[in-house]
């Protein structure tokens, strides 16, 4: 009887607590985007011509199009790498006893213990002509010249991949971690094999953090700057330095904010396809 | 189709289990399962009940001895092929699946098809009285509802052997009285060999054909209901199913069909010998049940003081604190106006019949 004005005070207080981070975010994350997003409505770089001229701009040149395609095909590509992956780790952890489940949640955790460039170099050092794996495949006599693995997609999707697995691995682990294992039991009780239980129970009642992995994921990869530069080297091109590129050399502040804003908009529109899937898997049985 | 599967025999022999932890769970246990019996494993919580049904399900492979059902030997098969039905604790229904979906799983699983599937997951929720809920979500159902689907769903691949773990543990008291009833019904008409695990004793009782009471791993002893209650083996089966005073003494003469006890309690009363002969002048103790005691007038029997009377309704029990200081149980039958003992009165009691009254080698 009495919860009712409890939880109300706890409601109004919740409220004036957040009001210094809400303020944090006005200030440093808001307002930030509504100026980016007046200056990208400006025709020239001086800022004096109102227009559209900057979102026509990208939207009918070939190029700018080509660029945000291969960033969102290259996020695609290290989601997919990282699911694949990432599934049997998060699926054996589940099914491991407490001291392999120690090493295996370290090793996913590794990565994040260590800066982002720091593996990105280490990455380099092992994709390069005279790298770990030429130096090693050159000493195993499987090829006579060394494979050009730095800077191509492949390089930039694997070493992404490894960058980026822990946010796959932990939502996993986490959405495995609630089925009850007696579910399992109960499929292979009633005659299905381990593919059917798998296809069947187990996937569909993993899904919430199957789409939580992927959205952070594909966020994390498309907008990885130092990664997708130094191990994509010049020869490639993705979003986030092509938007550099006419900020910082070509000055060109307009249309670098219309990059942004299309470039915000997209991973937008991908992320709500994430979350709509994900509300369609749990409100519905999955035929 | 129609026709009720002919149960199949379970057996179960000299089956050991130790968890690679090291702790033996299970301990040379032979069970020798009719075809269309209904079996209840008794115990207390942790003596091995759920380790002995995973094995003979299949998810735990035996350390030693084998399952048979019918004429085959079933070590060797995973269990999506030994056709054993399993009604778990928590019913794990499949939450993401409707109800006929989840009833239907197992026969999707063999390749039937659709309609048929459908056809046969109506019959089942018909029979199971859920008629109406096809559609839903587990969430959506009750808990007794949410058991009726878990015992349609592990009824309709049609298994050999049909296992339950504590299914009724998490229903209150009326709803277990009804799906007791209600398994009992589908176990009659389906004719199909089933295996209830239980701690509880009136549930193995009332439900089962023979009760296998279960300590520590150890298979204590293996009867009928009447068996087990008025014959029990050892002194555990004595004691833990049903209630028992336990009465210590001396034994003052014996042979195999009875045997002379001077009770700490002071008086000599005749029991039964159970478990081996008894030797004179050894310490023994006596279990006579509550409701095999009764309140003598002459100078027979032994004395003692009532203390607290409970009445639980049909009948009245009275606690009685004996002449050695230990306390005695009886239980009266409330028959119109039963005389009512008053706190601090002295009273003397002896058993209704010498048979009653059973006698176990004491242990340290
Ligand atoms: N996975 C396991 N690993 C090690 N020991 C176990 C495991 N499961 C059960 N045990 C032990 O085996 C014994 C029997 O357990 P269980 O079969 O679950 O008993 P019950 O179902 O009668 O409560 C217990 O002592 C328990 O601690
Ligand atoms: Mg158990």
């Amino acid at each position: 009887m009495g919860a009712a004005p409890a939880s109300r005070d706890v409601t109004s207080y919740g409220m004036g607590l957040a009001a210094p981070l809400a303020l944090f975010f006005l200030l440093f994350f808001v307002a930030p985007l509504l100026q980016l997003f007046w200056l990208s409505l400006h025709n020239d770089t001086a800022g004096l011509h109102w227009g559209l001229g900057q979102y026509l701009h990208f939207l009918t040149d070939p190029f700018s199009l080509g660029v945000l395609g291969s960033t969102l095909l290259l996020g695609a590509e290290v989601t997919a790498v990282c699911l694949v992956l990432g599934f049997p780790i998060a699926w054996l952890y589940q099914r491991v006893g407490p001291k392999l489940q120690t090493i295996i949640i370290l090793i996913v955790l590794l990565p994040l213990l260590t800066s982002v460039v720091v593996r990105t170099f280490a990455w380099i050092v092992i994709l390069g002509r005279q790298g770990i794996i030429n130096a090693a495949l050159q000493s195993l006599g499987i090829i006579d010249t060394p494979l050009k693995l730095l800077y191509t997609q492949f390089g930039v999707v694997i070493a992404l991949a490894q960058v980026q697995m822990p946010l796959m691995t932990l939502p996993l682990i986490t959405a495995l971690g609630r089925i009850d294992s007696n579910l399992d039991d109960a499929s292979c009780s009633l005659g299905a094999g381990s593919w059917r239980t798998f296809f069947r129970i187990v996937l569909p009642l993993s899904l919430p953090g199957v789409i939580a992995g992927c959205t952070l994921t594909y966020a994390a990869a498309i907008t990885a700057f130092i990664t997708q530069s130094l191990v994509g080297g010049g020869q490639m091109l993705f979003m986030p330095m092509y938007l550099y590129q006419q900020a910082s050399t070509l000055q060109n502040w307009p249309f670098a904010a219309a990059i942004s804003i299309i470039f915000l908009l997209a991973v937008l529109a991908v992320v709500s396809v994430f979350t709509t899937l994900g509300r369609l898997s749990r409100g519905h049985g999955g035929a | 189709m129609a026709d009720a599967p002919s149960g199949r025999s379970l057996v179960v022999d000299a089956v050991t289990h130790r968890y690679p932890s090291g702790s033996l769970a299970v301990e040379d246990i032979n069970l020798d399962i009719k075809g269309g019996e209904i079996i209840a494993l008794l115990g207390p919580s942790g003596c091995g009940k759920t380790t002995l049904l995973r094995i003979i399900a299949g998810f735990i492979a035996q350390t030693q001895g084998r399952i048979i059902i019918g004429d085959d030997i079933v070590d060797m098969l995973p269990p999506n092929r030994r056709s054993v039905g399993i009604v778990f604790q928590n019913y794990a229904l499949f939450p993401h699946l409707s109800i006929s979906e989840n009833v239907a799983y197992g026969l999707a699983a063999r390749g039937i098809d659709k309609a048929t599937r459908q056809r046969e997951a109506q019959r089942l929720l018909d029979l199971v009285q859920l008629p109406a809920m096809a559609e839903r979500l587990p969430r959506q159902l009750s808990g007794g509802q949410q058991q009726r689907v878990a015992l349609a769903r592990a009824l309709a691949i049609k298994p050999s052997i049909l296992l339950l773990d504590e299914p009724f543990a998490a229903l209150d008291k009326n709803l277990r009285l009804d799906m007791q009833i209600e398994v009992k019904r589908l176990q009659r008409v389906s004719g199909i060999t089933t295996l209830i695990v239980t701690h509880d004793q009136e549930e193995a009782l009332s439900m089962a054909d023979r009760v296998a009471v279960l300590s520590h791993g150890n298979l204590e002893q293996f009867g009928t209901p009447s068996d087990v209650y008025d014959r029990p083996q050892t002194l555990f089966v004595n004691t833990f199913v049903g209630s028992t005073n336990r009465m210590p003494g001396v034994v003052v003469s014996a042979d195999r069909t009875a045997a002379k006890i001077r009770l700490d309690a002071g008086t000599e009363i005749i029991a039964r010998p159970v478990g081996g002969a008894l030797s004179e002048g050894g310490r023994v103790t006596v279990c006579i049940r509550p409701e095999h005691l009764q309140f003598v007038g002459d100078e027979t029997g032994f004395a003692g003081v009532v203390g607290m009377s409970l009445p639980l309704g049909a009948t009245v029990v009275h606690e009685v604190t004996t002449a050695d200081g230990s306390g005695v149980k009886v239980s009266q039958a409330r028959i119109g106006e039963t005389r009512a003992l008053e706190n601090g009165a002295a009273v003397r009691l002896a058993p209704l019949a010498p048979s009653l009254a059973n006698a176990f080698p004491a242990t340290l």
